[in-house]
C-alpha cells in the first residue's frame, strides 16, 4: 500500500473514534463545570461529584441496579450452563428447534421482549419491580449465557466423557469433575456478558418496573427527560470508569479463552 | 450422559423456554385481539391496515433503511481498515468500549451536544453558518442512532473480513485486477455473511427504537417501537400495541429468513 494511502486510512479510523468517544469526553469533562450547564466552561470544580454522593435516592438506585446484576447474572449463568450441557446431548433435530427458541430472546426487539414480559407477569399475578425486574433479567439473561458456553462443549472431545465413564464416574462427576472445569472460561464468558445486558438494559426495565423502583437507566431516561443536570455527567462520569474496569475484566477472560487448552484442566 | 439425569438438568431450561419464550408471543397474539374493553375483536387488526398505522409503519422502515445503510457506509471502511492495523485486538476493544456505556448516557450528551448553545452549534457560529436547529430533527435522529449501532455493525464484518484468506486477494491481484475489482469481485462477496449480520444486528433494533425518539426526535419521529411503548404504557390500550408487536415479529421473523439467518443457526448446531 502507497505511504499517501495509508495516511488517509488512518486518518479515516482516527476521525472514527473521535467522533466514538467524543459524547463520552463530553459528559466526563462537563461532569467538573461549575456553570452549572452543558454550554461554556465556566471553571472547574467537584460539586456534581459530591452532589451525588449526598443523593441517597440515587446511590439506592445504583445499587439496586448492580443488585438486579449480579443476581441475575448468576442465576442465568447456572441455568443457562445446565441448559447447554443437556442441549448438547440431545438428538440434532430437537437440539435445532430448542436453539432456535434459545435465541428468540436474543434477537427479538426490548420493546417486545418488555411488552410481552409485562403482560406475563399482570397474568401470572407478580406485582411489579423487584421481582419482575429480577425475572425479566433472568430471563434474557440465559440464552446469552448458553450461546457462550455451547461453542466450549462443541470443542471438547467426546472420549473424554466414555473415558471418565469408563473409569466410574457418576453422571454428576462427569459433569462436576470433566464438564465444567472445561467450559470454565465459556462460563466466566457468559457471565460477564450476562452482567453486561443487565447492566446496560433499558427498555425491558422500563416496561416492567412499575412505580416506585427503579434502575440507573431508568433513572436517568426520567431525569434526561426534564433537562440537564450536571450531576448526571458526573455519574455517568463514574460508570464511564466503572466501565472501563469491567471491559479489561472481560478482555482477560477472552485472552483466557484464546489459550487453548489441552484436553482435562490439570489443577 | 443417562437420559434421566440429562432431563433433570434440562428441567429448569425447559421451564424457562416455556414461561419467557413460548407463553410471552402467545400472550402477544392472544392479547391482540382484544380491544380496550377486553372484548374479542379484530379491530386491532383493522385499525393496523389503516393510513394512519401504514404511514407510521412506512416511516419507521424509511427510518430503519436510513440509519441500516448509514451504519454500514461508515462501518464497512472502519471495519476494513481496522484488519489492517498493527494491534488490531486494541483497536477493535476501542471500538467496542463506547457500546458498553449505557445507551440513555450517550443519547443524554448528545442533548448537549446537539443544543442550541451546544459544541455543533458554537463550531457552526464560528465558521459563518450561523446557530441551527439540531436537536429534534430528522438529522439527529439518525446520526445517534447510526452512533449507537455503528459498534454492532462493526464487528461481524470486522470477523468476516479476518476470515477472508488473503491469498485469495493475491490471487485476485496476480490475475490483474485492479483493488476496486478486488473489493468488488472477492473481498465484499466473500464478507457478505458478516454485513447481513451486522444489518439484522441494526435493522431490527432501529424499528423498534423509542427512547431515542423521545429524548433525540423530541416525538417527531414515531416508529413502531414508540408505538408499542405509548399503547403499553401511556393510553393502555394493550390490545393495539400487542397488535403492532405482532407485526414487528412478522417483520423480524421475514428479514432474518430473508437473511439466511436461520440455515446458520442450524450450521452452529450440526457442528
Amino acid at each position: 500500500m502507497s505511504n499517501g494511502k495509508f495516511k488517509l486510512s488512518n486518518l479515516y479510523l482516527i476521525f472514527v473514534f473521535i467522533v466514538l468517544y467524543a459524547p463520552i469526553v463530553y459528559l466526563t469533562v462537563y461532569s467538573f463545570n461549575s456553570g452549572g450547564t452543558m454550554q461554556g466552561f465556566d471553571g472547574f470544580t467537584l460539586e456534581h461529584y459530591a452532589e451525588v454522593m449526598q443523593d441517597t435516592r440515587l446511590l439506592i438506585i445504583v445499587l439496586n441496579t448492580f443488585i438486579i446484576a449480579l443476581l441475575s447474572a448468576a442465576i442465568a449463568t447456572i441455568i443457562g450452563v445446565f441448559g447447554a450441557i443437556s442441549l448438547h446431548f440431545l438428538r440434532v433435530k430437537s437440539k435445532a428447534t430448542l436453539l432456535t427458541l434459545n435465541n428468540v430472546l436474543i434477537v427479538s426487539p426490548d420493546v417486545i421482549i418488555g411488552a410481552s414480559f409485562l403482560i406475563l407477569f399482570t397474568i401470572i399475578g407478580i406485582q411489579l419491580g423487584f421481582t419482575s425486574v429480577l425475572l425479566s433479567h433472568i430471563a434474557f439473561s440465559i440464552p446469552i449465557v448458553v450461546v457462550m458456553v455451547l461453542p466450549k462443549l462443541q470443542e471438547m472431545n467426546i472420549s473424554l466423557f466414555d473415558a471418565a465413564r469408563d473409569l466410574g464416574a457418576s453422571s454428576w462427576q462427569v459433569i462436576s469433575r470433566v464438564i465444567l472445569p472445561y467450559i470454565k472460561p465459556g462460563i466466566y464468558a457468559g457471565f460477564f456478558m450476562a452482567l453486561t445486558y443487565s447492566l446496560d438494559d433499558f427498555a425491558v426495565t422500563f416496561f416492567v418496573t412499575g412505580n416506585g423502583y427503579s434502575t440507573l437507566a431508568v433513572e436517568i431516561y426520567s431525569r434526561a427527560r426534564q433537562g440537564v443536570s450536571l450531576s448526571i455527567n458526573a455519574l455517568s462520569t463514574l460508570i464511564f470508569l466503572f466501565t472501563i474496569v469491567l471491559v479489561i475484566g472481560y478482555y482477560y477472560i477472552e485472552r483466557r479463552n484464546q489459550r487453548p487448552a489441552n484436553g482435562v484442566v490439570s489443577e | 450422559m443417562e437420559a434421566r439425569t440429562r432431563t433433570i438438568y434440562l428441567i429448569p431450561y425447559l421451564v424457562w423456554m416455556v414461561l419467557f419464550v413460548v407463553a410471552p408471543i402467545v400472550l402477544i397474539v392472544y392479547y391482540s385481539f382484544f380491544n380496550v374493553e377486553g372484548q374479542f375483536t379484530f379491530a386491532n387488526y383493522e385499525k393496523f391496515f389503516t393510513a394512519t398505522y401504514m404511514k407510521m409503519t412506512l416511516s419507521s422502515f424509511w427510518y430503519a433503511l436510513l440509519i441500516t445503510f448509514f451504519s454500514l457506509a461508515v462501518a464497512y471502511p472502519t471495519a476494513y481498515l481496522l484488519t489492517k492495523t498493527k494491534h488490531k485486538a486494541l483497536w477493535l476493544l476501542l471500538i467496542i468500549v463506547p457500546s458498553w456505556v449505557n445507551l440513555l448516557l450517550k443519547a443524554y450528551a448528545f442533548i448537549g451536544i446537539f443544543g442550541t448553545y451546544g459544541v455543533v452549534n458554537a463550531l457552526f457560529e464560528a465558521i459563518g453558518i450561523g446557530n441551527r436547529q439540531i436537536l429534534f430533527t430528522d438529522f439527529s435522529f439518525v446520526f445517534v442512532s447510526v452512533y449507537i449501532f455503528i459498534p454492532f455493525m462493526i464487528l461481524p464484518i470486522y470477523n468476516a473480513i479476518e476470515k477472508l484468506n488473503p491469498s485469495l486477494i493475491y490471487a485476485a491481484r496476480d490475475l490483474g485486477a485492479s483493488s476496486w475489482v478486488t473489493f468488488r469481485k472477492v473481498i465484499f462477496p466473500l464478507t457478505l455473511d458478516g454485513v447481513k449480520a451486522g444489518c439484522i444486528a441494526v435493522f431490527i433494533p432501529s424499528l423498534s427504537l423509542f427512547m431515542l425518539t423521545r429524548l433525540i426526535a423530541g416525538n417527531r419521529v414515531i416508529t413502531l417501537g414508540t408505538a408499542i411503548e405509548q399503547h403499553f404504557l401511556v393510553t393502555e390500550d394493550w390490545g393495539m400495541g400487542a397488535t403492532i408487536a405482532v407485526f414487528l415479529i412478522i417483520i423480524m421473523a421475514l428479514v432474518m429468513v430473508l437473511m439466511g439467518l436461520r440455515k446458520r443457526g442450524l450450521d452452529l448446531v450440526k457442528r
